[in-house]
């Protein structure tokens, strides 16, 4: 079983997600061990990209913060392998597909595999292009995290028959960002997948508070934060540790 | 093992979110099925001919060849069309095919404002909503065609994100696409993004090298010997050399833009300082630094300040067909000028680098040999920066 399969052993799984290097890394160490600690069940960690085309403003402007303060593909590398010393909860990293590419596929996802990176996501990596990484992915164990949309019809089987380590349900269009109404029909697209694949599938985009956070994790096996999680960063900055753990224990025992 | 779709080369494909996949395969099945449906056809025809003013004039630069003395100069002349520059070309063919689509609504990326002011152009005479993302420091670098597409019935986005220029254009459309594509087409301007759009517009650009071709067999009775033309995204370089690739003998001169020199940090020149990467859907060469960020370029030309270029033209350079050259600022700006008396015309500051190569090569190539200049657009959008270039401050 993959390490991001045990994340969703416990009940319904809570996901974060945050930018390293937002507002330092120093920081991020203290927000990843308090959000571990708060019942995050597997968590994403954000390399920062010049250009995040699937981001709304929040994380946009946390990836500028995070280039801006000196973050680069190594230091992180080097953060999360000093992380990894003390913190066993199942770690993915989301990022863009140039971050990989220019790094070198092999180079990148080897590099993972030894620090303790457990999936990847690429969200402009789409499954027409994903044999990009997915051979050398699946050479070292880390799982490429396929993406489903609420325009995906009748790609939905095909992209889940093949799916490593989660499915990613994007709950509605545009991008990332907190929504008051999430109107996709989330539970007619995770029946489809049901009928392809095993594998567990969280909802992401747009969820910020419990009540939204715990509709959502009645149709699908965990649910992922980001843009809540970041604005909590952006206004705390280096004292964000406290502020976010309170906010995912929150959204756990919601969820729970 | 990559997908093979939309290739060229090594180059091109689809790295897009999921959300866009459905509707880049609808468009490509739409343009596959109507770019060879008589009545799409005749009615393109009929707009290019009619509104746009196709064909353009292949005209022989007189006075520049003799001023210049060495070989022939053709000016294709781009600038003459309806809204002054290629565009049109291209945002015809989009528009037609979103309309046949039952689309209602187009976005647009633009840098100079050209493509912005042509397809506001024709969404006003489609009757289509419009809106133009544009990069703020855009904005103020092109004011008087902000104010077009505004009394063309656009909106206009100033684009606050990252360096707010044409990149970042770019990456705004695309997430205001993944956030309205039922009724929204995204007219993209040049021969970049995913599959199908590098294809999509070089197929409209390519009007400009069919009809040069035969206007140069016509007047000339034979090929010219080299083919110049400025890159940025690469939409009119290759609609200039598509129709001369299988020439050999025809040089193909793609015409970067250095800014203050491609040993700078200040230049958009691709090609020359950028190395392969995957961005805006696809694989190609990018300005970028050693962890993949995408740099923050520069051009004083709004249109060709990008950090990509247009697969095709990637794979052009891969296979030695077509060669790209840089050319700085002030070489753009001094052709700007020279083009200006010697001519009677006044390019965009875009054409000003492929009139700029010109002016370098045709004096060392003999009398008898021929050479095609691509003006893109007409340069009155440049005179206030120009102006400001040379320390005139001069109200628009």
């Amino acid at each position: 079983m993959s390490n991001i399969a045990k994340a969703f052993e416990g009940g319904k799984a809570f996901i974060p997600f945050i930018t390293c290097g937002d507002p330092d890394l120093e920081t991020t160490g203290k927000i990843v061990r308090e959000m571990a600690a708060n019942g995050a069940d597997l968590i994403e960690l954000g390399i920062p990209f010049s250009d995040p085309t699937a981001e709304g403003p929040v994380i946009q402007g946390a990836n500028i913060r995070a280039l801006s303060g000196g973050v680069t593909t190594d230091k992180i590398f080097d953060f999360v392998r000093e992380l990894r010393k003390d913190v066993s909860v199942p770690l993915v990293f989301m990022t863009y597909s140039n971050v990989v590419f220019s790094y070198g596929a092999e180079r990148f996802i080897s590099t993972c595999q030894q620090i303790g990176i457990d999936g990847i996501i690429l969200p402009d990596l789409p499954f027409e292009e994903k044999d990009e990484f997915l051979p050398i992915c699946r050479q070292y164990g880390v799982d490429l995290i396929s993406l489903i949309a609420p325009t995906s019809a009748d790609r939905v089987a095909m992209i889940a028959k093949d799916a490593d380590g989660f499915i990613y349900i994007v709950s509605s269009l545009g991008v990332t960002g907190e929504r008051s109404q999430i109107t996709t029909d989330i539970s007619k697209l995770v029946s489809v997948i049901r009928e392809n694949t095993d594998i567990p599938c969280a909802v992401g985009f747009g969820i910020s508070n419990p009540e939204q956070a715990k509709n959502m994790s009645q149709f699908a096996d965990g649910v992922i934060v980001g843009s809540a999680i970041v604005r909590k960063i952006a206004q705390h900055g280096k004292d964000s540790a406290k502020p976010v753990g309170e906010f995912v224990k929150q959204m756990k025992d919601a969820i729970r | 093992m990559t997908n093979p779709k939309g290739r060229f080369g090594i180059h091109g494909g689809q790295y897009i979110p999921e959300t866009l996949m459905n509707a880049v395969i609808e468009l490509e099945q739409a343009y596959e099925h109507y770019k060879n449906d008589p009545d799409f056809v005749r009615e393109l025809n009929d707009l290019l001919a009619n509104y746009a003013g196709r064909p353009s004039l292949l005209y022989y630069a007189d006075k520049l060849t003799k001023t210049l003395g060495g070989a022939k100069i053709y000016l294709k002349r781009e600038d003459l069309n309806h809204t002054g520059s290629h565009k049109i070309n291209n945002v015809l063919g989009q528009a037609l095919l979103a309309k046949k689509m039952g689309k209602t609504r187009l976005i647009a990326e633009t840098g100079a404002g050209q493509h912005g002011v042509a397809t506001a152009t024709a969404a006003a005479l489609l009757g289509m909503e419009c809106v133009v993302f544009m990069g703020e420091e855009d904005t103020k670098r092109q004011a008087l065609n902000v104010y077009r597409m505004r009394l063309l019935g656009s909106k206009v986005v100033p684009v606050t994100s990252g360096t707010a220029t044409l990149k970042d254009a770019v990456s705004e459309a695309m997430r205001e696409w993944t956030s309205r594509i039922d009724d929204t087409h995204y007219c993209l301007g040049s021969v970049m993004g995913p599959h199908p759009f590098p294809t999509i517009v070089r197929d409209f650009q390519s009007v400009i090298s069919k009809e040069a071709r035969e206007q140069i067999l016509e007047y000339e009775g034979r090929l010219p010997d080299a083919v110049i033309a400025c890159v940025g995204g690469g939409s009119n370089a290759i609609g200039s050399f598509y129709n001369f690739i299988g020439d050999k003998d025809v040089r193909l001169i793609g015409c970067e833009a250095a800014g203050r020199g491609i040993d700078t940090f200040e230049t958009a020149a691709t090609v020359n300082t950028g190395r392969l990467g995957i961005f805006h859907g696809m694989k190609s060469y990018f300005c970028q630094d050693e962890f993949g960020q995408i740099a923050p370029v520069y051009s004083i030309s709004a249109g060709l300040d990008y950090p990509g270029v247009g697969p095709e033209h990637a794979h052009l350079h891969d296979i030695g067909r077509a060669e790209y050259v840089p050319v700085t600022d002030d070489e753009a700006v001094d052709a700007f000028e020279f083009l200006s008396r010697t001519e009677g015309i006044i390019p965009a500051i875009e054409s000003a680098h492929a009139v700029a190569y010109a002016m370098k090569l045709a004096p060392t190539m003999d009398k008898d040999k021929i050479i095609i200049v691509t003006i893109s657009g007409r340069g009155d959008k440049d005179c206030a920066a120009i102006a400001r270039y040379r320390g005139e401050d001069i109200n628009e």
